[in-house]
C-alpha cells in the first residue's frame, strides 16, 4: 500500500469531527470498529443482509457493511452510541429495555438505528407495516415480537395515535 | 476486498475519461451490489470511478408529460417521489417490493439497471459459471436451479436479472440515456439487458465506459390499473421466484391496451407481449386472464427444481391481472 492509495476524509460520527487518511476499501463498519474504537455497530453477515451494521449517514439508515468511508466526505454518522442526549437514553433505546426486545442483542444496535430511521420515514403505521419496514434487521433469537412492540409504543407516542 | 484505487472525478468527462483509461475499472453508484461481489471475489476491479459528485440526482418533469429519473437517484427517493407515487406507482411497488429499506437508501437507479445475478453459483467461486469465468461451464443447468430462468435461457447460462424495478420499467416503456466515450444515446430498457446466448458474461448491451445518466419515462395511462406481484420464499426481503408488473389501460371494463412484464424468469426483464396482444380489446374477466397467463409460457422450459415457475408464472399473471383490473395500485 503506498501513500497515493490512501484518502483523507472529513466527516463527524456522533457530532464529533474525525479526519483520517484511510485505504479506499476501508468499509464504514471497519471504520468505525477498528479505526475509532467504536464498538456498538456490529459485524453481522457483513454482506447488507442481515442489519447488524444499521447506522444513520445524513439521518438516512444505510448498511456500513457496503458504504466505503473514503466516500463520506462531509457526512455526518450516527451509530447507537450517539443517539443518546446528555446520558438519557433516546425513547427508542429505553422501548426496546421496557419491551425486552432482544435475547442475545447483537442485533440491536441495528434494529434500534433502523427503528429510529422508520418513524422518521413515517411509512410504517400498522403492526403489519412495522414488520415490512424493519425486514432488513434479523434477529437469529427471534425477538420479533417484542421489538415491534417497542417501535410500536415510539411510533403511538410521536403520533399520538394507537398503532 | 482486494485492494483497488478510488478516483472521485468532478464531472462526466472526467468519469468516463477515468474509467476508459483503466482496463479494469468500475463505476461505483451506490456499491450495495458492487462491494457484496468484491467480497465475494467475484469481481475484482482495480479501480472503483466514483459517481456520487456528478449530478444526475433529480427526478424531473418531462416536456411530453413524463418523467426524467436521475442515474443517482437513490431507489429510496424514486419510489417516495410524489410524481412517481401518483404517476408511476407500479415502478413506486417495485421498488419497494426489492432489498430492505436501508439497501433502498444505498442503492442507486442506474446501479439498480447494473445490478448482477443472485444465482449462487455466480456467487460461488469455486463452482463452474460462465457468467463469471467464460468457458468454466454452467453448474446450475444441472444443478438446484429453484431460483433460475425459464425463458430465454442458453445452454451457456440460465441466470435471471435480479431487479424488480426493472419489470415495472419494462412494462412502463422506459428508455435508458447513457453516455461514453462515443458521445450519448437511448437506448429502450426492454433491449438494454440482454439474453444470455454465447455471451452470459455480459448482462447489457453497454460498451466500455458507458455510463447510465437517467432513466426516461414516457406519459403513462397506466396509473389507475396497475399492480406489482412478486412471489417469493419469505415475506419481504427476498428475490422474486416469480415478479409480474401488470397495467391495464380500461375504457367501462374494455382492455383498450395492456402492459405485462415478468421478473425471475428470465437473463432480463421480460416483457410479455403475447399476453398484452391477447388482452387488447377484451373484456376484463378471470377466465381471460388465466388464459392470457398461459401465453407468456408457451416457449417456456423448465430445468429440474424450477420447474414448478411454468406453472406459477401463468397464475401470477392472471393474478396480477386481476389486482390490476381492481385499482389495488398500492
Amino acid at each position: 500500500m503506498t501513500n497515493s492509495s490512501l484518502n483523507k476524509i472529513s466527516l463527524t460520527v456522533n457530532g464529533e469531527t474525525v479526519t483520517e487518511e484511510i485505504p479506499p476499501w476501508v468499509t464504514l463498519l471497519d471504520f468505525l470498529r477498528e479505526r475509532l474504537h467504536q464498538y456498538g455497530t456490529k459485524k453481522g453477515c457483513d454482506h447488507g443482509q442481515c442489519g447488524a451494521c444499521t447506522v444513520l449517514v445524513d439521518g438516512k439508515r444505510v448498511n456500513s457493511c457496503l458504504v466505503l468511508a473514503a466516500r463520506l466526505e462531509g457526512k455526518e454518522v450516527t451509530t447507537v452510541e450517539g443517539l443518546s442526549t446528555n446520558g438519557e437514553l433516546h425513547p427508542m433505546q429505553a422501548a426496546f429495555i421496557e419491551h425486552d426486545a432482544f435475547q442475545c442483542g447483537y442485533c440491536t444496535p441495528g434494529q434500534i438505528c433502523s427503528a429510529v430511521a422508520l418513524v422518521e420515514e413515517g411509512a410504517a403505521t400498522s403492526r403489519d407495516e412495522i414488520r415490512e419496514w424493519m425486514s432488513g434487521n434479523l434477529c437469529r433469537c427471534g425477538a420479533y415480537n417484542n421489538i415491534v412492540d417497542a417501535v410500536s409504543e415510539v411510533l403511538d407516542n410521536k403520533e399520538g395515535a394507537k398503532v | 476486498m482486494k485492494p483497488f484505487s478510488l478516483t472521485k472525478p468532478s464531472d462526466l468527462e472526467a468519469a468516463i475519461k477515468a474509467h476508459a483509461e483503466e482496463p479494469e475499472a468500475q463505476f461505483i453508484g451506490g456499491g450495495t451490489n458492487l462491494l457484496d461481489l468484491m467480497k465475494y471475489g467475484v469481481m475484482e476491479p482495480k479501480s472503483l470511478v466514483d459517481l456520487q459528485d456528478l449530478g444526475f440526482q433529480e427526478i424531473e418533469q418531462r416536456s411530453d408529460g413524463g418523467l426524467s429519473l436521475g442515474a443517482g437517484v437513490t431507489n429510496a427517493e424514486t419510489a417516495h417521489h410524489p410524481k412517481v407515487k401518483s404517476k408511476y406507482p407500479l415502478l413506486a411497488q417495485a421498488i419497494l417490493s426489492g432489498a430492505s429499506p436501508q439497501l433502498r437508501n444505498m442503492a442507486t437507479n442506474g446501479g439498480n439497471l447494473m445490478q448482477r445475478t443472485r444465482c449462487y453459483y455466480f456467487y460461488d467461486c469455486a463452482t463452474a459459471c460462465n457468467k463469471r469465468q467464460p468457458g468454466s461451464g454452467c453448474a446450475a443447468l444441472k444443478g438446484y436451479n429453484r431460483i433460475h430462468a425459464i425463458l430465454g435461457a442458453s445452454d451457456q447460462c440460465i441466470a435471471t436479472h435480479p431487479s424488480d424495478m426493472c419489470v415495472a420499467l419494462a412494462a412502463l416503456d422506459a428508455v435508458v440515456r447513457v453516455k461514453g466515450p462515443e458521445g450519448e444515446r437511448e437506448i429502450p430498457l426492454e433491449e438494454f439487458h440482454r439474453l444470455p446466448g454465447e455471451h452470459p458474461e455480459k448482462d447489457t448491451v453497454l460498451t466500455d465506459s458507458e455510463l447510465i445518466l437517467s432513466i426516461e419515462l414516457p406519459s403513462s395511462r397506466y396509473s389507475q390499473h396497475c399492480h406489482y406481484l412478486k412471489v417469493r420464499d419469505r415475506e419481504s426481503y427476498a428475490f422474486a421466484l416469480v415478479s409480474v408488473a401488470a397495467a391495464l389501460h380500461l375504457e367501462e371494463g374494455r382492455i383498450v391496451d395492456s402492459r405485462v412484464a415478468l421478473g425471475g424468469v428470465a437473463h432480463k426483464p421480460w416483457r410479455a407481449r403475447a399476453v398484452e396482444d391477447f388482452l387488447r380489446d377484451k373484456d376484463c374477466d378471470r377466465g381471460l386472464f388465466l388464459q392470457a397467463g398461459k401465453l407468456a409460457v408457451r416457449d417456456a422450459k423448465g430445468y429440474g427444481h424450477n420447474d414448478f415457475k411454468l406453472e406459477l408464472a401463468p397464475r401470477a399473471i392472471a393474478e396480477a391481472l386481476l389486482q390490476a383490473w381492481k385499482g389495488t395500485n398500492s
